[in-house]
């Protein structure tokens, strides 16, 4: 249902994450203490797998997206695209980011108000590809809006991000993420801030991208049930560390360490209706 | 399975309208009966008009939002009907957090940052309960904070010295103070972290074992609602589309849009919403065509 594309599946590759360290110094007053935000995290993306990273706020998962997303540089360890070392500036930092975009979880505040959706998605493409003719940026921007169902691509490429619902907006964000070319997608709370009714929509659409382009994306949630329907494998972190991770199923169903159990006992289930309210009668007496 | 006890608050054909131009009516003819000692879920997306509602119940309604028609009756545990559409001044001061208090969405945050927590709760009875001692009140607050499962030590504390969650507690434990027969709590876990979420909601449910006040908890988090509550009420565009118990609505759904914000919803342990890897289906192409709306 989906126009094809223009550019063919990509060759196989990985992204990965070994040992990955970052510590803030905390400064209050004249104390310093350092917060291990993340402690030696090692994870790996590869073309067409989804891998989830779970955990409550401050666990450290955003920070590992910011670390992909050269937006924060760690303590130590390192990242590797391809097998090989990833560049932190120049040409190699642009070369690393074509193929490695992010989502981000506020689609009010990631896009521009002054221009339109055209220039959002023009740029990333004439900044990748700078041997673009103007009709071929054109042609690639609609293209991009049509594959994240924006349609009439046209129509919507003149609009302007306040003219678009939150979902639209989201949709958009995701286009520019693939404007590059990018291969894979570090997506950090994608849906958290949509209305509910319509975070399905916008998951499935990265699905369906996901598997039509063969992205390799790191999905970082809170939610426990859309990461094991949505991801292969999902990874808990508490505290900056991953204290179990597996195949989605296995980790939701059947889970090993007391934190994961904690965290899926929090999580509403209306599979459970009622039983809270006997308990705490029970409790009461 | 549960027992319908006596009315306690009964909304018939409530209208509220925003008068800005054009006007917005943000709540149409919404019917609502809350039981004493239910737990009563009022589920929606943003701007369906489920906040409005509740400040509609409460009379906390501001200009330009006016109610433009209803009736809200609240029948008090002494046996006396109260029109809450029909009060004012002193009358309407007793009404509000008396009988039925709220706690705000968001309001860990609205808790003054330069007042400790022992003025802000004392605060509550120098202005609803005028002329009671300082000890009493000193001693009531330290009563409400253990009630809801924070050291009363911490009466000394600033709010920013408080977790989220803490502070959350310190807002319920406000709502509490004077014995109210209803809580109406609009978002009240909605910005904490699920394990946080959790020991709120469970101190929520002991309290109203213990204490007996009837709830309605305002939130987009179905599952949540499904789980804790005893009834649920559907909202949508201002209009409550369905009503019913928690276990009817869950197994089943009447309502179209009760149907389509169920399966918003994969289901954490069961089958449903492995459509998410597998592939569109026909229900969740209807969700992904709201996305796109």
């Amino acid at each position: 249902m989906t126009a094809e594309t223009s550019s063919p599946p990509v060759a196989a590759g990985s992204l990965r994450a070994e040992a990955l360290q970052k510590d803030f110094r905390l400064r209050s007053g004249v104390t310093v203490r350092t917060l291990h935000a993340v402690r030696g995290v090692s994870l790996e993306l590869e073309p067409g797998r989804t891998v989830a990273l779970v955990g409550e706020s401050g666990s450290g998962k955003s920070t590992i997206a910011r670390m992909f997303a050269k937006l924060e540089s760690p303590t130590s360890g390192r990242i590797l695209l391809d097998g090989r070392p990833s560049a932190n500036r120049g040409r190699g930092l642009a070369a690393y980011r074509r193929d490695v975009q992010m989502v981000f979880q506020d689609p009010f505040g990631s896009l521009n108000p002054f221009h339109s959706i055209r220039h959002h998605l023009e740029r990333p493409i004439r900044l990748h590809h700078p041997g673009l003719s103007t009709a071929e940026v054109r042609e690639r921007t609609e293209e991009l809006l049509e594959r994240v169902r924006l349609s009439p691509a046209a129509k919507f490429a003149e609009r302007r991000p306040h003219e678009l619902s939150g979902g639209q907006r989201q949709r958009v964000a995701i286009a520019r993420a693939l404007a590059p070319g990018a291969r894979f997608i570090i997506a950090d709370e994608p849906v958290s801030m949509l209305d509910v009714s319509i975070r399905l929509g916008v998951l499935n659409l990265l699905a369906e991208l996901q598997r039509q382009e063969r992205l390799g994306v790191l999905y970082i949630t809170h939610d426990l049930a859309t990461a094991r329907h949505f991801s292969d494998e999902i990874l808990v972190m508490y505290r900056g560390e991953i204290v179990e991770r597996g195949p989605s199923e296995r980790v939701i169903l059947d889970p090993q360490h007391v934190y994961t159990k904690t965290l899926l006992d929090a999580a509403a289930d209306p599979d459970r209706l009622g039983q809270l309210r006997d308990e705490v009668r029970r409790e009461a007496g | 399975m549960t027992v319908l006890g006596q009315a306690v608050l009964t909304a018939t054909n409530v209208s509220i309208d925003y008068e800005v131009d054009p006007p917005v009516q943000a709540v149409r003819g919404a019917s609502l009966t809350l039981h004493r000692g239910e737990i009563l879920g009022l589920a929606g997306e943003s701007g369906c008009g489920k906040t409005t509602l509740a400040y509609g119940l409460n009379r906390l309604l501001k200009a330009p939002a006016v109610m433009t028609g209803g009736e809200v009756v609240f029948h008090d545990a002494s046996g006396r009907d109260i029109d809450v559409v029909q009060l004012d001044g002193e009358a309407l001061r007793a009404y509000r957090w008396d009988k039925v208090s709220m706690v705000f969405q968001g309001s860990m945050n609205s808790l003054n940052p330069v007042m400790n927590v022992r003025k802000q709760l004392h605060d509550v009875f120098t202005t609803h309960r005028k002329g009671m001692p300082k000890a009493a009140r000193e001693a009531r607050s330290a009563e409400l904070l253990s009630l809801v499962g924070v050291d009363p030590a911490r009466l000394s504390s600033f709010p920013h010295e408080l977790s989220g969650g803490m502070r959350q507690r310190v807002m319920i434990a406000m709502a509490l103070a004077l014995d109210p027969q209803v809580m109406i709590m609009d978002e009240p876990t909605t910005a904490l972290d699920v394990v946080v979420q959790r020991g709120i909601v469970r101190e929520i449910m002991r309290l109203r074992e213990r204490l007996g006040f009837a709830v309605i908890f305002i939130t987009h988090d179905l599952p949540l609602l499904i789980e804790i509550s005893d009834r649920i009420a559907i909202m949508l565009e201002g209009e409550i589309v369905e009503q019913g118990d928690a276990a009817s609505i869950f197994g089943d759904p009447r309502h179209p849009y009760t149907k389509r914000l169920l399966q918003s919803f994969p289901s954490l342990r069961g089958e449903g919403g492995a459509f998410i890897r597998t592939g569109v289906t026909g229900a969740t192409a209807a969700v992904a065509e709201g996305g796109a709306a």
